[in-house]
């Protein structure tokens, strides 16, 4: 077998140096941006959900080597898949429930309809 | 004949790179099945965040200097691993060992934090069995700490075996295989700090 044979083995440490470096610099900055009280209390969660997605793909980058060259594609391909599936799923269920929530709870029956019942 | 035998050496090592890139393959869409296992949890706790029952709020229960603390760990972890794997090229196996090592020390100290955690959680009437919202709050988390645990069993065995095998062509697929399970535990982490933690203390 090749020394490069899999898309995480053989590579370089300043590699991983640079990725550990991002990671930990979008760490802080999402952990800052709600213990800091400096951002806005609106942007903070926008913020928060930036700095977590930026550091997911530093990550798949250089710590999982995942990337748009012939050996790697395959992979991105399942996991473009993968993530279409879990905005589904997550979107999909968050979505369904909270109008669910909103229409079908005892609480939202208007004064009206609830003089008629009693 | 002397082309032929060099077509055929050819061949197999095309052939041996070929099974070993389908090992990671697999193994890759295996951890695509396992986000999907993920997703669920985290879209039942983004149902579930917010009926706690009259019971104690995110906001109330955790402490982001703790987490943030967590978060290095795994992150370190994830980092050393990522040196482990580089020592490989060189074929140093002492090298390789020490880090594996060391990742399996912040592993352990990450999973001892989390299970304090727990403790502290429980022992302070805020178990799972006290509202939707803790309910989610521990099957989510838990789960990811169940396969962190799993990680760190797989590292001990990996160890032994880079020990009294060394570092051939089948030990080096099953390494990349549990660096790639090691990073994964590190991305779901990513969104767990976001969206509990973080998210939840808003």
């Amino acid at each position: 077998m090749h020394k490069d044979a899999s898309p995480a083995t053989g590579h370089g440490v300043g590699r991983c140096i640079i990725g550990f470096g991002l990671s930990l610099v979008l760490t802080v900055l999402a952990f800052w941006s709600v213990m800091g009280h400096v951002v806005p209390h609106d942007m903070i969660m926008p913020a928060v959900i930036f700095f977590g997605v930026a550091q997911l793909l530093v990550q798949l980058y250089y710590f999982m080597h995942l990337g748009l060259a012939p050996e790697q594609r395959e992979n991105t391909v399942y996991l473009i898949l993968t993530v279409t599936l879990i905005v589904i799923i997550v979107g999909l269920s968050l979505w369904v429930m909270h109008n669910a929530d909103v229409n079908m709870m005892p609480r939202s029956m208007s004064v009206m309809d609830a003089v008629h019942r009693e | 004949m002397l082309h032929s035998t060099v077509q055929a050496s050819h061949h197999d090592a095309d052939h041996g790179h070929e099974k070993g890139a389908m090992a990671i393959t697999g193994f890759w869409i295996y951890l695509m099945t396992d986000c999907l296992i993920f997703a669920t949890l985290f879209a039942t706790f983004g149902v579930l965040s917010h009926a706690t029952a009259g019971g104690p709020t995110a906001g109330s229960l955790f402490d982001l200097n703790y987490v943030g603390l967590e978060t290095l760990l795994l992150l370190l972890s994830s980092f050393t691993f990522g040196l482990a794997i580089s020592g490989l090229s060189n074929e140093k196996k002492t090298s390789v060992i020490f880090w594996l090592f060391v990742t399996f020390l912040l592993g352990a100290s990450f999973i001892w934090m989390e299970i304090h955690e727990f403790v502290h959680l429980i022992a302070e009437n805020a178990g799972p069995d006290r509202s939707a919202f803790l309910s989610a709050y521990f099957g989510l988390v838990g789960t990811h700490g169940i396969h962190v645990t799993l990680g760190l069993l797989w590292l001990a065995v990996i160890i032994h075996q880079v020990l009294h095998f060394g570092l051939d062509a089948t030990i080096q697929r099953r390494l990349a295989c549990l660096s790639l399970f090691w990073h994964f535990l590190d991305l779901v982490w990513v969104c767990v700090f976001s969206i509990v933690y973080l998210g939840g203390v808003l």
